[in-house]
Order: C-alpha cells, then structure tokens, then sequence
C-alpha cells in the first residue's frame, strides 16, 4: 500500500516495544460489540491506474465548461486563472502546512495572509479584512451575526437582490440564533423600497451589489438610512472582478462587507470550495469573526506576522466566541492574492472593463431577439433577461446542443412560478464572439 | 588539494553569526511585502484592449484607485515561491500536532481534482450535464455510510466547525418536530473549543462535563447531569488525551435514555477508521474531517470539508440539497420538498466542498477497506511506539495504550525552569514542527502528540532521538537553548503581546499613516 | 482609613465611603500574564454582585470580571485601556477598573480580608 511506511517487520518489532501481542491489544477500550476483526464490505485497495480510470471516467460524464459556449455566473464565476497560480499554490509548503499556529516557521503563510487582507480591504474599501471565511453566503450570515452584537438588536432586512442561497443560509442561523431574518421577496423588476423594512430592532440591512439579478445600487443612501436608524449597512459582493470597475462598497459607505472571493484564483469546482471574503470598519474589529494576521517583530528586531486578536475565537473564548469557525478557506485566499497580484492595479482594471463590455455587447444582441427583454438597465458582467415562457426547458435544450446557456429563474426560486422566465446570463474575458453567436441563435431558434 | 584544505580550516572555526549586507541568511531569504515591490502601470497579465461599448454601470463607476500594486509574473512567482520557503509542511517531515492529522497527501488526489470535468463544472448547470459529479458524491456517500455504520449522510458542510453546526442543528430540528424545546447541550471538558462555540451559535447553552480520573467523561457526572432539558451530549472519541472512551455504550444508553442525542466530534476518527463503526458505538451524529482522516490538504489553514453523519432518527432533518437516486439518474433536492420536507435548511451557497469530495473518495479508493484498516491500525500503533519509547523520560498523563495519539503534561520539566512553549520551540531547531501544546486543558502544560500512518520508523525514530535528547537537556539545566527558542528558523519568537496591543492587520503606504482610532 | 476586601475570582474592592474601588489582584494579572486588552463597563450601569462588568485579555486567554458587589457604575479607569500594560504593572493600585456606589454594604462584609485571600491563594499553588 503505497501510502503507507511500516512494514511488517517494522509492526512487530513495534508491537514488541510497546510490549503488546498484537495490534488488538490495543484497540481493548472498544466494546466487544463494536469490534471488527474483518475489514469492512467495501472494494480493496488499488493503484494509481485504476483509481485514475474510474475518476477520469465519472469526470466524463460531466460536461465541463471549457467544452462548451458558456454563460453561468449567479455565485460561481468562470474566469481565466494565471497558469502561475496553480502551479505556486501546489508549492508543498503552502499546500500541505497547518494553520500557522508556530508563526517562528509559518512565515511564508503569514506573511501572505496579511497581503491578502491588505488587497481584500483594499478592494472592498474597508479599513480591516478577515484571513477568509468557508464562502460568501457564510460570511454574509457571520456579518448578520456580528451586527446583531454589535448593534444589541434582533432583526436583519434582506434585500430582495440577495443571492437566494444566501438568504436562506443566513435565514437558518438567524432562525436558531433567535432573531429574525426578515427576507424581502425576489426583486427580479428592481425599485424594492428597503428602507421602509427598517424599525428600531434593526441589526442591519443586507444589500448584494451587483444584485443577484446582475443590477447595481447605489448604497450610499441606504447605508445613510440604516445608519440613521441606528443599524448597519452589510454590502454583499459575490463577483470580485466587479470591484475593478465598480464603485467599492466601503466608498459608498457599508460598516460591513460579505464577499465571495472564488471569481478571483479559484475555479468553479461544482460550487466548492469557495472563499468568503470579510471586511469591515476598524472599530469594530473586535467582534470579527475568523482568523487575523497582524504584524509585530521577533526576538531580533526583525519584521513577522502573527496570528492576534486570537481572544475573539473559539480555541479561547470557547462558547462566547464570536465564530465556531476554525479551518477556513486558506489555499483559496492564496490562490486570491497570487492572481490579485498577477493582475495589479491596471490588470485588474483592464479584467473588469473586458468583462463588462463583454456583457454589453451580449445583451445588446440578446435584448434584440423577439419576445427577449432586458430586466435591468444597469450590470457589470451578469444581466437577467425575461423570456416570456419557462427557461428551464430552453436552458435543458440548448446544453444538449453544447451551450450551457445561463442560470434559469426556477432553479433559483423553485417557489416563485412568476419568476419561472427568467434568465441570468454572465459573460466573461473568456467570452468569445463564437459563443455569444452560439447563445443568440441558439435561443433565437429555441424560442421560435 | 586547496578544496579539502579549505573545508578542514572550515570545519575547525568556530561557529560565528556572519553579518550579512542583505540581510539574506544563504537561501533563507529576506522577502518584502508585495505592496513594497509596486511600479505602477506594471502587470503580471496580458489582457486584449476591450471592445468600446458604452458603459451600463448605472452611474457607479469606481472613481478613485484600488491602490494594488503592479507586478511582472517573474517577481510575483519569486515572491511566493520564497515565502513559501518559510513554512514547515508535511512534505517536509512529521508534524506531530495533536488532534489535527497531519498525514500524507496523495499527489494522485490533487491530478484528480484537476480534471476538467470536475474543476470546470458549474453547480447550476443542467443536472444532466453532472451526472457524474452527482454520482461521485453518491459513491463518497456509500464509502462514508459504510465506514461509520450509519444511514444518513449530509455532505454540505464546509468544516468540521460547521459540521457539528449542521449536526446540531439536525438535532434541534428533530427535537423542535416532536415539540420539544431542550436548551442544554453537555459538552466533555476536552473537548475542542469549537464545541462549545458551535452548541452556543446553535442557540444552547453549554454546559460542562468533567473528566475522571482515567482522562475519561465522567459517567456518574454525566448521569447525574441529564434531565427533561439536555438536548445533546458532544464528546470526542477517540477524547482528545488520545484515549478511547471505553464507557461510550453506557454513556450512550444513558443520553437516550434521557430523550437526548449523541454527536460525537469526528476530529479523531483516523483511530477507528475502517476497524470501528461509530454507529456500533450508539453515536447519532458525527461529523468527519475530510482534511484529516482522508487526506485532503490543509492548505495553512483550509479549505476542510466536514460531511456529517446521521442516525435514521436524525437524516429527515439534514440540510439542503438532498441528493436523491431515481433509477439511474441521480437528482439534487434544492428545496424543502418529497424527502426534504423537513430539512432545516441551507447552511451554505450550492453543493458542499465538491474539490475535497473528488480526493477524499480516491483517498478511500487507494486505500481499500483493507488499506483504511491498516491505516487505523498504523496510526495507533505509531502513536503507541512514541509513548513507549519517550515514556521514561516524558511525563505521559495517563497509562497506555493510547489511541492515535498520546498525551503528556508538563511534570517532566518542573525545577527546570523550561515550560511547555520552550520545550516545544526547541524541537523547531531539532527540524520538527512542534505537537498540540496547552491543549487539552485537562492536564497542566499538555504536549499531544499524533504521528499518523504516513511516517515510516526511520521517521519516528528520528523523532523519538529528538524527543529523548531535549527532554535530556531540559533536566540537565540548559535552559537557555530552549528559553531563547528557536535560534534555527526564519524567525525567532515574535512579539505576540505587541500585536494584540496595537493591532497592525494591514500594509499602509508610508505616506499615509494609519489613523488614530 | 480604608478597607480592601478580595473574591475568590482575584478581584479586589476597596471601600471609601460608599464608593468602593475594583480592580483585579496581582495573582490574577500573573496567571494572565502581559495584558493586552481591557474592557469597561458604561457609567451608570447597574450591577448584580456576581455579574460579569468588565474583560480583561492576555494573548492567550480572555478573563471575565465581576462585580464583588452589587451596585452603579460611577467611574471607569480610561488609563488602562490605552494602556493595558498598567494593569500588569500596578494591579493593585493606579490600574483599577471601575468603582460602584455600593447598593448594600453588608456585600461588602462579607468578602474575603486580605489575610483570608493570601491563603486562598495559597491553597491554590
């Protein structure tokens, strides 16, 4: 067994130190019940070859997004990595190291963990960001959580533009927690009134910008509203690459911002892992959830960085922690800031204008299509168009015809009959002129 | 020959510290801050100019610099490849921390994960077109199922803190369906933090339950403890002092027999997998480690996975999606409906760690269930060898045999004036990462140590000499080399204090000072 | 002249009138070791004996304190949340964190006599 060291020869002489007769021995504790001496019905072990085989064959029952004219985004965003961040996120020491709870020999980790929260705050316009939560609808249901202690109070309003698997992540902990989520319906049209859902209990007002719809919002009288009402203003971005162009959530006024970072170094991965991104206002770094770096120096005088503020977390504070959160999103902060770094400031910014007239160019030619209409005046990458019958079937139809075409209403809102039409169609840099031609006559014939 | 001469005039100088101009040490390299290597207008991409369109950003257009800086990708894959030199890993030798199983990872399993048809795959395509990711999960959820001798599974959790989340949540859904309100959940004094942390985001109260004599959870305190308001007793087994809980049958029929539930904290179950079933053992729910017991990376930090276990009693309530079989075709359930109608919800966006699901099932499909037995065994069995072989000259909190892991305290090193921390920053100069240290907090000065199955014996004996050599030193009175540790790595103690003082957690430019609070 | 009275959680109060002065013993601050965050209550607050009124934070653990008696917040010591560091330096004197208008005196009274707290303390070793 190729993975494991000890021979035989290696087990006895051990067996013999510890002065035991057999590896039974030492399993005593174990109710006799519960004791097994045969291995368990399952296949025996196998080499690379087979185990290859089998994976490599399942992989191809799947038809991978390369494979195909591709136009999902709704959470998970398909764009270009660098070929160097995968290579350097294989490195070993990043790899297969611990949380570095030893900083004296964890450095390498550390060190880019502050680089990471330094361009996370950056991006989102933030005075402080988090070494990453599990992903973004997890941070943004760790921001309600840090709201509703920062504030004392027991509500939180969602907007009708949040992500509905956000909403509903954000729901069951709230609901267990013991305060209300209160979740406004789908806003699919735009001009939801947010702020006559604020009352005096109000924790905070959750606002996802683009919106789930692909819509963008001006936040800043909304955070002007909650505010004044005593409450926060939590931003939620789920496409990083937005944050190129658009304006940052910090800059618009949010005391809190929930993200996912997975658009940035990370793949798709059928939805995991993600990276969720946390930042908020300096003042209020103490009630953070998660992991923080800070810099200090050693015994020599020289520059390190430290794991601090540790007081806050669950290997301390136990059940008044502000997190149960241990393991995070590590390896994915890190593929983050490589491709952040890859990018810089003008790459990030050339990314962001390609995705975005990308995205125009599509709508303009989709919105020209009969019985086609564009629900949103307004979008970065992502758009929602209104198709007038069931998108589901058209969405079915066209992957068979290798065009994975968008995310259909109902397989966001299983519940919401109404918003069975509609359509969230995302492009990227890696939209061609081919695939959107794939897309428009794909519909355009689907929908005769 | 003028090149042996100078090696023997080497060899007979004194070891001195050699100042250098760079402040570099030979390949342990100095290395700045990505914010202090910038030149604007500079990247590390080629990107094609975009067509001109006119924008539809609704008027919110950014209008003032990120302030990232601009790197060619010759400097950005130095930067990390050098910092990354200045991390301890698996790949580099045994890493004995306690709790955490640090083992080997497969290469095959990173390839694996990397194929097209899994990474490039998005969670809202067409369910026809991922059939087989719906069916990869389906087989890690008969490998799962098997193993622990347990019908339900939710494969959602992105943690082991989040699965016990998920766990308990289950619990308190069953609970809340029969119309009972339990607010206590009893937590085991060893437990890991995240236990109690996980009981109070749940919206319990926690409560503790001592530890006897043997390192075990108090029987007697714990029968007296049940009642009408006990939702759930969390215990760790194998416990986190490396040792089984050999009353686990009686503590189980006494949980139940009080209208609770049994989770079991899953951290430990590298000792049992394959050899013992934990649904044998009266466990409702535990959650597992992914990144522990089968082998995904840790990657510093994350990410982990942490499917969770259910009893028949509890699996109508685990949370969304369900993956469902209908003949050949396998379907996800995204909403509470059919099957699902009494899940508790969503605990996160989509589908769960599906990149941890792909290495951890061809971890198990390498391994075999014989080889997963023999990775119990191994693992106990090495973590025996270093309790019998360091035994005499550490102090092992309680008598052997142990579990995959064993625990000593600090009693070996009173009068020396070393504590724990020295004792365990002095292995860093002996090329070891340190083990668990302070944790549990059921001994005084606890070291806890977990070699795993992946270390051969030349490994462990290399280990055991270190081991045996500074406990050695400690009792002689050489304080200072273990006082002053680690004098041999990138870093010498950091001022913890300061930082939490004055907390810095993040790069300013010089010119903009950080601003007073 | 004034009296200082001692919990068995390592807080000391020492009575001036009926304003008594709280802070946590030198024993306390040794078994925390250096102090790195200190949190206080809001004047005017109202204390039960026993309740949780301030944090105090090392690195590595997180201590709450509590009132030894019950009564109002009339002041709070700024000085040490600058400067946490003072309460490892003078945890008995200039590094006390808040005083309570006392609401019952016998509270007081009944708390441990310094000479009762030394062997506490010792019993603890």
């Amino acid at each position: 067994m190729r993975y494991l060291p000890l021979t035989p020869r290696d087990r006895a002489h051990m067996l013999r130190a510890i002065g035991v007769p057999s590896i039974d021995a030492l399993y005593d504790g174990v109710p006799a019940a519960a004791r097994r001496r045969e291995a368990l019905p399952l296949p025996a072990h196998q080499g690379e070859i087979e185990v290859e085989r089998h994976l490599a064959e399942l992989a191809a029952c799947n038809l991978g997004a390369g494979r195909a004219a591709f136009f999902l985004g709704a959470g998970a965003y398909r764009h270009h990595v660098p070929a160097a961040v995968d290579h350097l996120i294989q490195r070993s020491e990043f790899l297969t190291s611990y949380t570095p709870y030893q900083p004296e020999i964890s450095q390498g980790t550390l060190q880019y963990l502050f680089e990471f929260q330094t361009q996370v705050a950056l991006l989102t316009g933030m005075e402080v960001a988090n070494a990453s939560l599990y992903d973004g609808a997890t941070a943004t249901s760790e921001a309600v959580l840090m709201a509703a202690r920062l504030t004392r109070r027991h509500k939180a309003v969602l907007s009708g533009g949040l992500h509905p698997h956000y909403r509903d992540t954000v729901a069951t902990l709230t609901d267990f927690a013991g305060f209300r989520a209160t979740a406004l319906p789908a806003d699919a049209d735009g001009g939801q009134d947010l702020v006559a859902s604020l009352d005096g209990d109000t924790a905070c007002l959750v606002v996802q910008n683009p919106d789930v719809f692909g819509r963008l919002h001006d936040l800043e009288p909304l955070a002007g509203a909650a505010q004044a009402r005593g409450a926060l203003l939590v931003a939620v971005v789920n496409e990083p690459v937005s944050l190129g162009l658009v304006r940052s959530p910090g800059e618009m006024g949010a005391d809190i911002v929930a993200a996912e970072g997975q658009g940035l170094g990370g793949g798709l991965n059928f939805g995991g892992p993600h990276l969720g991104l946390f930042a908020t206002r300096e003042r209020f770094v103490r009630q953070m959830p998660g992991r923080l770096c800070g810099e200090t120096v050693d015994a020599d005088g020289r520059r390190g960085y430290v794991l601090t503020l540790s007081t806050r977390e669950q290997h301390i504070r136990r059940e008044k922690a502000t997190s149960n959160i241990c393991t995070n999103s590590g390896l994915m902060a890190l593929a983050f800031t490589i491709h952040l770094s890859l990018l810089g400031e003008a790459g990030l910014r050339r990314l962001a204008e390609l995705n975005h007239a990308k995205a125009v160019q599509l709508a303009d030619r989709l919105a020209g299509l009969p019985g086609v209409r564009l629900a949103n005046d307004s979008f970065f990458n992502e758009f929602t168009l209104r198709l007038g019958r069931p998108a589901a079937p058209l969405v079915a139809a066209l992957a068979g015809r290798g065009v994975l075409a968008g995310v259909p209403g109902s397989r966001l809102w299983p519940e919401r009959a109404d918003l069975a039409d509609l359509l969230l169609v995302c492009a990227s840099e890696c939209t061609t002129a081919a695939d959107m031609t794939a897309l428009v006559d794909g519909l355009k014939e689907a929908l005769r | 020959m003028s090149h042996s001469s100078d090696l023997a005039r080497a060899a007979s100088a004194p070891a001195s510290p050699v100042v250098t101009a760079t402040g570099h040490r030979g390949l342990d390299r100095e290395e700045a801050l990505i914010f202090e290597l910038d030149a604007e207008g500079r990247s590390g991409v080629d990107l094609p100019e975009p067509p001109p369109v006119t924008p539809r950003l609704g008027g919110l257009a950014r209008r003032r610099p990120i302030g990232l800086p601009g790197l060619a990708e010759p400097q950005v894959v130095r930067h990390y490849v050098r910092l990354s030199r200045r991390n301890y890993a698996i790949d580099l030798g045994l890493y004995p921390l306690g709790s955490c199983t640090m083992k080997h990872n497969p290469r095959l399993n990173e390839k694996l994960a990397r194929l097209p048809g899994f990474a490039d795959l998005h969670p809202l395509q067409p369910e026809e077109t991922t059939q087989g990711a719906l069916r990869l999960m389906h087989e890690l959820t008969h490998w799962l199922t098997t193993l622990c001798g347990m019908p339900g599974v939710a494969l959602t959790p992105a943690a082991g803190a989040q699965g016990e989340l998920c766990g308990l949540l289950c619990i308190r859904a069953a609970l809340r369906a029969g119309g009972d309100q339990r607010q206590v959940v009893l937590v085991a004094d060893s437990a890991h933090g995240t236990n109690p942390a996980t009981a109070a985001m749940a919206g319990y109260r926690v409560e503790a339950v001592p530890a006897n004599a043997r390192g075990r959870v108090d029987l007697q305190a714990l029968k007296a403890r049940l009642g009408p308001d006990v939702a759930a007793m969390m215990l760790t087994n194998p416990n986190t002092c490396g040792l089984f809980e050999d009353e686990i049958a009686e503590a189980a029929a006494a949980v139940h027999a009080a209208g609770a539930f049994v989770y079991c904290d899953g951290a430990n179950f590298n000792a049992l997998v394959g050899r013992v079933r934990p649904g044998d053992l009266g466990i409702d729910c535990m959650h597992l480690n992914l990144h522990k017991t089968f082998s995904t990376p840790h990657g510093g930090g994350g990410p982990g996975s942490g499917p969770v276990m259910l009893a028949a009693a509890l699996a109508p309530y685990a949370p969304l999606p369900f993956l469902l079989r209908e003949g050949e075709r396998l379907r996800l359930v995204e909403r509470r409906e059919g099957e699902a109608a009494a899940s508790f919800g969503r605990m996160k966006a989509f589908h769960g760690q599906m990149g941890m699901f792909i290495r951890a099932l061809a971890y198990m499909l390498s391994h075999g269930g014989d080889g997963l037995k023999q990775v119990a065994e191994d693992a106990v069995l090495t973590a025996n060898y270093v309790l019998a072989r360091v035994g005499d000259v550490l102090s092992p909190s309680f008598p052997g045999p142990c579990m995959h892991e064993c625990l000593f305290d600090d009693r070996f090193l009173k009068g020396t004036g070393v504590t724990t921390l020295d004792f365990a920053k002095a292995l860093i100069d002996e090329g070891f990462h340190p083990m668990t240290m302070y944790f549990p907090l059921v001994v005084h000065g606890a070291l806890l140590i977990e070699p795993t199955e992946t270390e051969s014996l030349d490994s462990l004996e290399e280990f055991i000499a270190a081991l045996r050599h500074l406990a050695a030193e400690a009792t002689a009175g050489r304080a200072e080399r273990f006082t002053g540790a680690p004098h041999l790595a990138p870093r010498r103690r950091l001022d913890e204090t300061a930082a939490a003082r004055k907390p810095v957690l993040r790069w300013r430019p010089p010119d903009r000072p950080r601003a007073a609070e | 002249m004034s009296e200082t009275r001692f919990t068995k959680d390592h807080e000391w109060i020492r009575l001036d009138g009926t304003v008594g002065t709280c802070g946590i013993t030198d024993y306390a601050q040794q078994q925390l070791g250096d102090v790195v965050f200190v949190e206080l209550p809001e004047i005017g607050r109202k204390v039960a004996k026993g309740e949780q009124t301030a944090v105090v934070e090392s690195v590595k653990a997180a201590a709450e304190i509590y009132a030894p008696v019950g009564g109002e917040v009339v002041a709070t010591n700024a000085a040490i949340v600058d400067e946490p560091a003072k309460v490892n330096a003078a945890a008995m004197g200039d590094a006390w964190f808040f005083r309570l208008r006392l609401a019952d005196p016998r509270e007081f009274a009944a708390l441990m006599s310094d000479a009762e707290y030394q062997r506490f303390v010792e019993g603890l070793q």
